[in-house]
């Protein structure tokens, strides 16, 4: 058994932000506990560029901005454990970890934050008909096989989902060498962000097929090919608009949900929407002293935002394990129609600058984002454009809410 | 003429309208950042790209690396086969930010490493 005062699992760079964050407020006795052999979560295989603009005002790759947020946290005498798997946390925030050198061991802790990330939907939330062969993959697992291990997992490509690994994946594989014969996206626009689609797909002639779906995968030991169907407004595929292309692999990037059996396990709440735990503007749960940001929070589109909220998570679980919270009367952040969710999903101080993360659920243009409290409208702002693909936020000012508020709405409205 | 253009400088991925006369761009407009229109002007002249990718070293380690200058983008598969072909030694280990190969193809860009491995 052993005491610690904050534990953050996970290090990738939501963990490890979170916990250079929490030793600058303060708390010296942090442990990082990561399953992996090293740092850096997915980070390590993203090895295209695009990463830090925000954070380190420079162009960086995944491994680069891993190794940064890495070399900030190597200098702190923060013990980081490898190799380590959480199979269990409780309310009372006992840590249950296991590794091939402790084998399995208690760890109780005044805080922990929850950084342990996403996961890539697999095939068979899907549903698409047909036989079981090799070469199906997930896009992040073919992004591990050639940008870590060095395999290719095929010549001849279909991806199924137009989100940014979908992207990045087809410019990949065609540099490697393979043959991308199709992008397919459900949706009647793409997930990913504009610039991939400029880059990965136009700069290659990679073609992107908008409405579009397999409808069936052929192939017996190893994949032949699919068959694609155009789909109508409610995304069933329209008969007749059917055709066949050949590949030997096919990989799905169709969406990334937060790995939250942990939260699962401690009783914490889900955000239906986010699917990640409710959280105040702290990134603190509904259980005291447990925290959660990165993507097992919610799906980011950038590191860099990921990054942030380890550091207001980090700077939370610190004012906790210090007394430092000034908690008020819980104020309930939600969205109207337009916005699909909103992070912090409630409130428990009005002090100090905040962000108010939010996503919508449809392509919009020519819009007025609104905040209101309890019926007052206390900032507003212009967008040419929001689309799902983007997180977006409001910035509220210290004073911006009154106090005594009870509930906080987040408004799109068309212009 | 007008050209039609997404900036991929940053993740914004602001659209770009384009006037070109000839080889010339005449304006640029749409971009939010000096930036966008540094894009235009090159793209619609000398359009070049930055590399990432992996390099396998003698002993079969994987390196991710990048080019540390844009390239001309159709001198792509060229510099791809070249760092392909690379191998390089890095029995001494290798660490961020090193430079694996200078001036790829004529092209002035240096191949620099973006991850570390150990001494073997």
């Amino acid at each position: 058994m052993r005491n610690v005062d904050l534990v953050v699992i996970g290090g990738g760079p939501a963990g490890m932000c979170a916990a250079v964050s929490a030793y600058n407020a303060g708390i010296k006795s942090i442990l990082v506990l990561e399953r992996d052999a090293a740092l850096g979560g997915i980070l390590q295989q993203c090895i295209h560029n695009g990463f830090g603009l925000h954070r380190f005002k420079e162009e960086l790759t995944g491994p680069e901005y891993a190794h940064r947020c890495e070399k900030e946290l190597r200098e702190l005498p923060v013990e980081i454990q490898c190799g380590t798997m959480v199979t269990d946390i409780s309310r009372d925030k006992v840590v249950t970890a296991v590794s091939p050198e402790k084998g399995v061991e208690k760890i109780y802790a005044k805080a922990i934050i929850l950084a342990m990330g996403c996961r890539e939907r697999p095939r068979g939330a899907l549903n698409i008909p047909g036989s079981r062969p090799a070469g199906i993959f997930s896009a992040g697992t073919a992004q591990k096989y050639v940008n870590m291990m060095g395999y290719m997992p095929g010549k001849n490509v279909v991806i199924l989902g137009s989100g940014d690994i979908g992207l990045i994946m087809a410019r990949r594989m065609t540099l490697e060498g393979a043959k991308v014969h199709a992008v397919c996206e459900v949706m009647p626009y793409s997930g990913g962000l504009a610039r991939n689609i400029e880059q990965c797909l136009n700069d290659f002639e990679i073609p992107l097929y908008l409405s579009h779906t397999v409808t069936k995968i052929h192939g017996d030991k190893r994949i032949t090919g699919v068959t694609i169907s155009k789909v109508d407004e409610k995304m069933q595929p329209v008969k007749g608009n059917e055709f066949f292309i050949e590949c030997d692999t096919l990989l799905l990037s169709v969406g990334l949900i937060p790995e939250n059996e942990l939260s699962k396990g401690a009783g914490l709440s889900l955000d239906n929407a986010t699917r990640g735990c409710i959280v105040d503007q702290s990134r603190e749960t509904e259980a005291e002293g447990i925290f959660a940001c990165g993507n097992v929070l919610h799906v980011h589109d950038l590191a860099d935002y990921v990054s942030e909220e380890g550091e207001i998570a980090g700077k939370g679980a610190a004012e906790y394990i210090l007394g430092l919270q000034k908690k008020t009367e819980k104020i309930s952040v939600s969205g109207n129609e337009y916005v699909r969710y909103t992070v912090p999903q409630f409130l428990s101080s009005v002090e100090g600058n905040m962000k108010i993360y939010y996503r919508t659920g449809s392509v919009l243009s020519d819009v007025t984002i609104s905040v209101v409290a309890d019926g007052v409208v206390v900032s507003k702002q212009k967008k040419k454009k929001i689309v799902p693909g983007e997180m977006q936020f409001v910035l509220l000012k210290d004073g911006d809410i009154p106090e005594f508020t009870k509930e906080i709405k987040v408004c799109i409205d068309k212009n | 003429m007008k050209k039609y253009l997404t900036c991929i400088v940053c993740p914004m991925g602001c659209e770009l309208e384009v006037e070109v006369d000839g080889e010339k761009v005449v304006s640029v407009q749409g971009n939010n950042c000096v930036r966008g229109r540094d894009y235009a002007h090159t793209e619609c002249t000398d359009p070049r790209r930055v590399i990432t990718t992996t390099v396998k070293t003698k002993d079969g380690r994987i390196i991710s690396v990048k080019t540390d200058k844009a390239v001309p983008k159709n001198m792509i598969f060229e510099c791809m086969d070249f760092i392909n072909a690379l191998r390089p030694e890095c029995s001494n280990g290798c660490n961020v930010g090193d430079v694996l190969c200078k001036n790829i193809l004529g092209t002035g860009a240096s191949l620099v490493a973006c991850s570390k491995i150990q001494r073997m």
